[in-house]
């Protein structure tokens, strides 16, 4: 039996009552810390709450060379990542494969990134358009640089039905996590390049360490999120499009955001 | 003022007008007497003493040069020749002539307008011959006529006036020929070598006397007198009234162009830019005033003033201090010392204007090749393309550990004074792999490591670089990214031989406005949805996306590319280069986030696509070959023949000439290794070989497995001839 077991935002003990059982119970037990990570929790840490060793996989482990997967045919393996294991991810192809090789598979929810930031900004769930990642730009060894413009493209898309956007920050094994500031920053070039204002003027949210005590929160124009400082990573972004008055009386009161937007909410 | 002084003072007045100014430069086949020629020049027109030319072979400034006699490297020189009662300023490149090198002459050509074609009257019209016109005609360098050595005809041939000037007669035609057949567009705009019209000389540049038809009017020697001198072995008398360097220079003056009327017709054959724009229109004229427009064609070490890279101003003025562009990198570089040639000296002057060859320091991020300019985004001038291919490669080593940092310095150095060599880290072993264009070429270059920059090395014997290309058509493959979210259809087939020619021949390039570039793809046969999609060429391979309307797809195109290229420089057979391979990408599936196609996805899935796709498209390996030729005594004639049937090689031709024969043969490089010793002792060292290179011809199929095999095990590669199932384990 393969267990997927979403371990939550932040630390060890947001694992749930039932993952931590599965955990407990496995007879190997596997983690992946390239999609997310728990920041506020170490391997070491998670040892010592589960009671178990875990061996943890790289990018090239879970994806091209999945040896692991082999074991779960006779034993109980659970396979874990942080937040909730689908969200986000490609891990689907995991269960996939599992299932290809006759092993039964079970998931075990995590609490993701994905509703904390409805939680933490007001803003309603059922407004979000299409998720997108900013990946870090990238130099290929043919000399070019290419800068992702498919967030934006997301964003605009979003923004023309009336959506929010979340933006997941690139994590990069060499070139680390992205920021709030990295993140606005790549968005406003984009803006510049195309002539355009779609990011410069309007509001997005910056949040740092959902899931954390003290996860900061903070909604402004978006150039001037470029240089406030939103602390350790993990970060995410939201764009948000034209405000329902509950959500923008949310944004001033949750994320400090300018109360212009109140008036801007009235006229909608 | 000093006789020096002066020389600087006409030097600087001349390089200021472009008028004044020729730039040519002197090829020929090797020891058909380029250099002496060179030498005596520069001392008929008082740049050098008259004693150092002829011996002392003043071009062949490298030691390496002086003691093996042949030139390495083009050097640059100048000198003041007085025609028609004007001064001009000559700058002469002179080039190596030997196969190994033939990368320099195609960059020397780039700098120039003119070229003095050499031929010895008694070989005639040589293979490098050959090459060498091809390669000034298609850089749009005008050619005269030298022929060389003509005493030989005389006093060795014992030749009578009639004779000789059959012979000569001959030899013109054969090069017009020669001509019409290479570029018949410019042997009709009446580039063509004419001795009544005083595009030929000829003469003996050792013996320092030169006629042509315009020099007998001038002196009033004739033909006969010419051949009465010789006969008395008078030929001093002859190089007093007919010197050398006047019937040389006064024919370069009057026939080859100056800048000025050279750079349109230049221009347009090495940039395919707006020839509209501002750039192009003063690049057209040689604009003083225009933003700089400089290319790099020699990089050399200055034990003084660092690196020196020479090249030809098209546009704008150069000066000390001045910020520019170079083409390929990102950061400015700011010019230090800006300088032009005096004779074999380089002068360090204030300012030098567009149409001459100049020679600057400062440029630190400049390459042979390099396109320097003052503008943000000017279309860079086309690549240098060389006439022959790395086909040998030797590991080099340093000798002493602490040398080390030291050898990769010195390496990265060589590779940027010549382009022509490749180097390249096997991170497995830790040896540094030096590719280059034969055995001579590379030991040549181990010597310079060795002596010029003071690193005692070792090297591993001479290895031949295979290519690899496929025979058939194949796919759609699919090829899966890592995460499985991501395929992509490829199909591979052989590019067609009209394709490869246009890549070789530099006729198309993805520098090129993309209309211009579809037509030239059309007109040779492609379709015009192969031509539309093309995205890289790759060597001479190219890409083409044949899908249509994929979103997503033009920012994933980057990292597909970067496994095409991967492949091309490393193919699934043994890792040996591609050649001649249509890759074309017929559809992709995306995922919709960008995290999840970057690079760690698509970059492999492209890869291990067409690699798989290659092998079963029947992926061969090609072996290079050279071209042989001999000239041998009768006796001897066995022995040569014999080498060369033994090492898997053909005898093209052979034609005979009085007691010796002319042996033209073909033969694979591999078996070449040692040959120079060989032939040697084959014909008891009377035999006289030159080798030329001679393209790729597929490995004969029994041996395939064996050198794949052989390859695969020197570069630490899992053993065996890979299977496309290899590639699509996934
Ligand atoms: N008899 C004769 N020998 C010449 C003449 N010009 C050059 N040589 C000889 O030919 C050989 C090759 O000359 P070199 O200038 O090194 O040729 P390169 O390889 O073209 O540079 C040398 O031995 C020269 O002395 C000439 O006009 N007459
Ligand atoms: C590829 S997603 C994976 C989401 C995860 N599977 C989940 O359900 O939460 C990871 C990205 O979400 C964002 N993220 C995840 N956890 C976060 C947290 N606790 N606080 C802020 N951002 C977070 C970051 O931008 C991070 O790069
Ligand atoms: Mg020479």
């Amino acid at each position: 039996m393969l267990y997927f077991v979403g371990l939550g935002l932040f630390d060890e003990k947001d694992v749930s009552v039932k993952g931590l059982e599965v955990i407990k119970n496995a007879d190997k037990v596997y983690v992946e810390f390239y999609t997310s990570r728990l920041m506020g929790a170490d391997k070491e840490k998670m040892e010592n709450l589960y009671g178990r060793e875990i061996h943890v996989l790289d990018r090239q482990e879970v994806e091209q060379d999945p040896w692991w997967l082999e074991e779960a045919k006779e034993m109980d393996i659970a396979f874990l990542t942080g937040g909730d294991t689908m969200v986000s991810t490609t891990h689907v192809d995991i269960r996939l494969r599992a299932m290809e090789l006759g092993i039964e598979t079970r998931l075990i929810h995590g609490a993701s990134i994905v509703s904390a930031i409805c939680g933490l900004t007001g803003l309603q769930n059922y407004r979000f358009g299409k998720a997108a990642t900013i990946p870090h730009p990238y130099t290929s060894s043919r000399g070019n640089t290419i800068i992702s413009e498919t967030p934006y493209d997301t964003i605009l898309r979003n923004r023309q039905l009336g959506l929010h956007t979340a933006v997941f920050l690139d994590i990069d094994m060499n070139k680390g996590y992205m920021t709030v500031n990295q993140g606005i920053e790549l968005l406003l070039k984009i803006d510049e390049k195309r002539g355009q204002n779609l990011i410069k003027g309007s509001i997005a949210v910056g949040i740092a360490n959902a899931g954390s005590e003290k996860p900061i929160v903070k909604a402004d124009f978006a150039e001037y999120l470029e240089s406030y400082d939103f602390g350790s990573p993990l970060h995410i972004v939201v764009i948000p499009a034209d405000l329902h008055f509950v959500e923008a009386e949310a944004l001033v009161k949750l994320a400090d955001a300018p109360e212009s937007i109140l008036e801007e909410g009235e006229e909608n | 003022m000093g006789r020096r002084k002066k020389m600087v003072e006409r030097v600087k007045a001349l390089m200021s007008n472009p008028d004044m100014v020729r730039n040519i430069g002197i090829v020929a086949h090797i020891d058909h007497g380029k250099t002496t020629l060179s030498d005596n020049l520069l001392a008929g027109a008082g740049m050098i003493s008259q004693d150092l030319a002829g011996r002392q072979l003043f071009m062949d400034s490298d030691e390496e040069e002086q003691e093996r006699g042949i030139t390495i490297d083009s050097a640059n020189v100048s000198m003041v020749h007085e025609y028609d009662n004007n001064e001009y300023l000559i700058n002469l490149i002179d080039t190596p002539g030997h196969v190994d090198f033939g990368g320099d002459v195609t960059r020397a050509m780039r700098a120039v307008d003119g070229a003095v074609v050499v031929i010895d009257a008694v070989e005639g019209t040589m293979p490098q011959t050959e090459t060498v016109l091809r390669q000034a005609l298609k850089e749009h360098v005008r050619p005269v006529l030298f022929i060389n050595k003509v005493d030989r005809l005389i006093n060795e041939l014992q030749e009578g006036g009639q004779e000789m000037q059959m012979r000569l007669g001959k030899l013109i035609d054969l090069v017009n020929k020669l001509i019409k057949g290479m570029n018949e567009e410019r042997y009709k705009a009446g580039w063509k070598v004419d001795a009544t019209g005083g595009t030929v000389a000829f003469g003996s540049a050792l013996y320092n006397w030169a006629i042509s038809v315009p020099m007998m009017q001038k002196t009033g020697v004739s033909f006969n007198d010419v051949y009465e001198y010789c006969r008395n072995e008078d030929m001093k008398t002859l190089a007093e009234k007919c010197p050398l360097h006047e019937a040389v220079n006064d024919m370069v003056i009057r026939h080859l162009p100056s800048p000025i009327e050279a750079q349109e017709g230049r221009v347009g054959a090495i940039w395919h830019g707006d020839k509209t724009s501002e750039i192009g229109k003063s690049m057209k004229d040689a604009d003083a005033n225009g933003d700089i427009a400089f290319m790099v064609t020699d990089i050399a070490m200055d034990p003084h003033a660092g690196e020196v890279a020479t090249g030809r101003l098209f546009s704008g003025s150069l000066t000390r201090g001045m910020e520019v562009n170079v083409s390929g990198t990102t950061a400015k570089n700011r010019i230090q010392q800006v300088g032009v040639f005096m004779g074999p000296e380089r002068l360090e002057v204030e300012k030098i204007p567009a149409g001459n060859i100049a020679a600057v320091t400062g440029l630190k991020d400049a390459i042979v090749g390099s396109t320097v300019t003052t503008l943000e985004d000017m279309m860079p001038f086309e690549s240098i393309q060389h006439a022959s291919e790395p086909v040998v490669t030797v590991a080099v080593e340093a000798k002493h550990m602490k040398d080390l940092p030291k050898l990769v310095e010195v390496l990265r150095q060589v590779a940027k004074e010549d382009p022509t060599l490749q180097i390249k880290l096997d991170e497995e072993t830790g040896e540094h792999l030096l590719a280059g264009m034969g055995e001579l070429h590379l030991e040549v270059i181990g010597h310079r490591i060795q002596r010029d920059k003071g690193v005692e090395i070792t090297t591993t014997p001479p290895i031949v670089v295979y290519r690899e290309s496929v025979k058939s058509h194949a796919g759609p493959v699919e090829g899966k990214s890592p995460n499985r979210h991501n395929r992509f259809y490829i199909e591979i087939e052989p590019l067609d031989p009209e394709i490869i020619k246009l890549i070789k021949d530099g006729e198309i390039s993805m520098r090129m406005p993309e209309l211009e570039r579809r037509e030239l793809l059309m007109n040779a046969g492609m379709s015009k949805e192969g031509a539309k999609g093309l995205v890289d060429i790759y060597e001479s391979n190219i890409f083409l996306d044949m899908t249509k309307g994929i979103q997503y797809l033009n920012e994933t195109m980057e990292l597909i590319l970067e496994g095409f290229t991967e492949v091309m420089k490393e193919g699934p057979l043994a890792r040996e280069p591609c050649m001649g391979v249509k890759v074309k990408l017929m559809d992709a599936k995306l995922h919709e986030d960008a995290v999840h196609r970057g690079p760690a996805q698509v970059i492999p899935a492209s890869r291990q696509a067409i690699q798989a796709a290659m092998l079963l498209a029947e992926d061969v390996l090609f072996e290079p070959y050279q071209k042989v030729f001999i000239q041998v005594p009768q006796e001897q004639m066995g022995g040569a023949t014999k080498e060369i049937q033994g090492r898997r090689g053909i005898i093209v031709n052979m034609t005979s000439e009085g007691d010796t024969t002319v042996i033209e043969s073909k033969a694979p490089v591999s078996e070449l290794f040692g040959f120079a010793g060989d032939i040697r002792s084959a014909t008891e060292g009377r035999a006289m070989w030159s080798t030329e290179f001679a393209g790729f011809d597929s490995l004969p199929a029994n041996m395939v497995a064996e050198i794949v095999n052989e390859i695969r095990e020197r570069k630490g590669l899992k053993a065996g001839v890979p299977q496309p199932e290899d590639f699509l384990s996934m």
